[in-house]
């Protein structure tokens, strides 16, 4: 078998793209979370809403922003709002139906960790910490997650509960005084997975060209496949070239800056 | 009325050790230039707030003016780590300093409450975090109607804020537009405000529809920084300079090579002339 004519961070960045629906309200998340988002709005999504914690309401970016707070979001949004009322009036009200988030560490029940690794008081390494995470996580209808698979990275509990996934199985999000879905995807350069009855992740499809083994040594709990596992499609030429077309512009952007 | 004076006589006045200090400005607008006076005047024991530390805290927490960060996020925004930051909570250099972690809607809420006169702010947030059990600031109050259990934090009160603007009039009225972030709070919730701003204008001009106009009496000064915001931004003015962003990764990652910096940068470096002080940029036509 030929090796496919894309990455595993394309494939990543595509699959996550497919999550987005045409009509959702998107809270952006910085880094992975902004790409899928914008080649989403490229692709099948084009009225999409896109949302960022520094205000833009409705931003249509040509290029990549590096930072959530870039220029660009705000010269090609519908309205910039100050940073207070982003987060009373449109997240915490209730406006936003997905939630776009990465992490350092992803535990199975979608609880992330960025604010430190070892004790707070004495940390081995210090994070960036919350931003706009806590609230994201528990204030938009449903919350995507996306990620690198790394046994570092997707671990069997996070050592910091930053942002509330499901707790520890059923039942702990509402007890947290959550009303809200939580997380219901992550999706990684190796697969898809999605929050079953458990509370807990399990792979429902494979990207194009990886085994299960594979999930399995990358994964730092005991992976768990639905029985009805399929393959993700394989990225189509639109996709991939629409991508592309979007980090290339990025790249010229931000090196001439 | 905010009296128009130069951006060192300001410092002066309205910063001293043990303040507490916000410099605000959310990825856009950050007060580089008077960041910077602060580190050059040398205080110290400062509590620093700020939403998003970013690469200014990065240099003042590097040079010991700070014992305290009260924060949410502390990355270098799309780049990575706050190398500075991290070196003070992890190793104690050049000295320890005390953590007040929140989200970002905490401190927004915070902000407001600060600007509104009121001792907290109340919102749904912190759910099932575990920011609740490390930060004694972080509680909960009940809804008087609904039973409703929110999330509580106290105002914040900075003895002194500053922000960076895009101008003011002669008499010292203040405008910013593009991405406004918390700054209107932040001047308002303290007991003193500067405004750096790129430049003085007979007329504001009609403002933009996310236009933010803070009139003279809510200010203390105003000080004519052109470029005081770099390697930030200032929307219609100049582009955030990513690459200078990217650089203080490698920059800030080692000691001496950040102490070499500083001294190249900012130490030797006139007040009047931030845009000396940043490498990298590219003055943008208006």
């Amino acid at each position: 078998m030929t090796a496919p004519a894309w990455t595993a961070a394309e494939m990543m960045t595509i699959a996550a793209s497919r999550q987005l629906a045409p009509d959702d309200v998107c809270f952006v998340g910085i880094g992975a979370p902004s790409a899928a988002c914008n080649l989403a709005r490229l692709l099948h999504a084009p009225d999409i809403v896109l949302v960022y914690e520094s205000g833009t309401i409705g931003t249509r970016p040509d290029v990549l922003p590096l930072s959530i707070g870039d220029g660009e979001l705000c010269s090609t949004a519908l309205t910039t709002v100050s940073v207070p009322e982003m987060f009373r009036y449109w997240l915490q009200a209730g406006r936003i139906t997905k939630g776009f988030l990465g992490g350092a560490q992803i535990d199975r029940y979608g609880n992330i960790n960025t604010t430190v690794i070892g004790p707070y008081d004495r940390p081995r390494v210090r994070l960036p910490g919350g931003g706009g995470a806590p609230e994201i996580a528990s204030s938009c209808d449903e919350v995507l997650v996306t990620a690198t698979h790394a046994p570092r990275t997707l671990v069997d509990r996070v050592e910091f509960v930053t942002s509330l996934g499901h707790g520890r199985g059923p039942g702990d999000r509402r007890a947290a005084g959550s009303t809200t879905v939580g997380p219901t995807t992550l999706i990684t350069d190796l697969c898809v997975m999605s929050v079953d009855a458990a509370r807990e992740f399990v792979v429902e499809s494979l990207h194009v060209g990886v085994t299960r083994r594979e999930v399995v040594e990358a994964t730092g709990w005991p992976v768990r496949f639905v029985s009805d596992l399929v393959s993700t499609p394989a990225p189509t030429d639109e996709e991939l070239t629409t991508l592309r077309d979007l980090q290339a512009r990025t790249e010229r952007a931000h090196a001439a800056r | 009325m905010a009296d128009i004076v130069p951006l060192e006589e300001a410092i002066l006045r309205f910063v001293h050790d043990g303040d507490r200090l916000a410099l605000e400005g959310f990825t856009h607008l950050i007060p580089f230039a008077a960041g910077q006076e602060i580190i050059r005047q040398g205080r110290r024991d400062l509590t620093l707030i700020r939403m998003t530390p970013d690469l200014i805290y990065d240099q003042m927490i590097g040079m010991g003016c700070a014992s305290k960060l009260i924060f949410s996020w502390g990355g270098n925004p799309g780049v990575g780590s706050l190398h500075r930051l991290r070196d003070a909570v992890e190793h104690g250099w050049p000295r320890p300093i005390e953590l007040e972690e929140h989200s970002h809607a905490a401190m927004a809420n915070a902000f407001d409450a600060g600007a509104a006169g009121l001792p907290f702010a109340a919102f749904r947030g912190y759910v099932g975090s575990d920011l609740r059990r490390v930060n004694p600031n972080i509680a909960t109050v009940v809804c008087p109607f609904t039973g409703e259990a929110l999330a509580a934090v106290p105002a914040i009160r900075p003895d002194t804020s500053i922000i960076h603007a895009q101008r003011a009039d002669r008499d010292g009225n203040v405008l910013l537009e593009g991405i406004v972030g918390v700054q209107k709070q932040a001047v308002l919730a303290a007991t003193h405000a500067i405004v750096t701003v790129e430049e003085i204008v007979d007329d504001l001009a009609p403002p933009s529809v996310n236009a933010v106009v803070l009139p003279t009496w809510a200010i203390d000064a105003v000080c004519v920084v052109p470029g005081g915001a770099r390697p930030s931004y200032a929307f219609g003015y100049y582009d955030r300079d990513n690459v200078a962003y990217v650089a203080w990764d490698a920059i800030s990652r080692d000691r001496d090579r950040f102490l070499s910096w500083m001294d190249e940068h900012v130490f030797s470096a006139p007040a009047s002339d931030p845009a000396a002080t940043v490498p990298h940029t590219r003055e943008l036509p208006r």
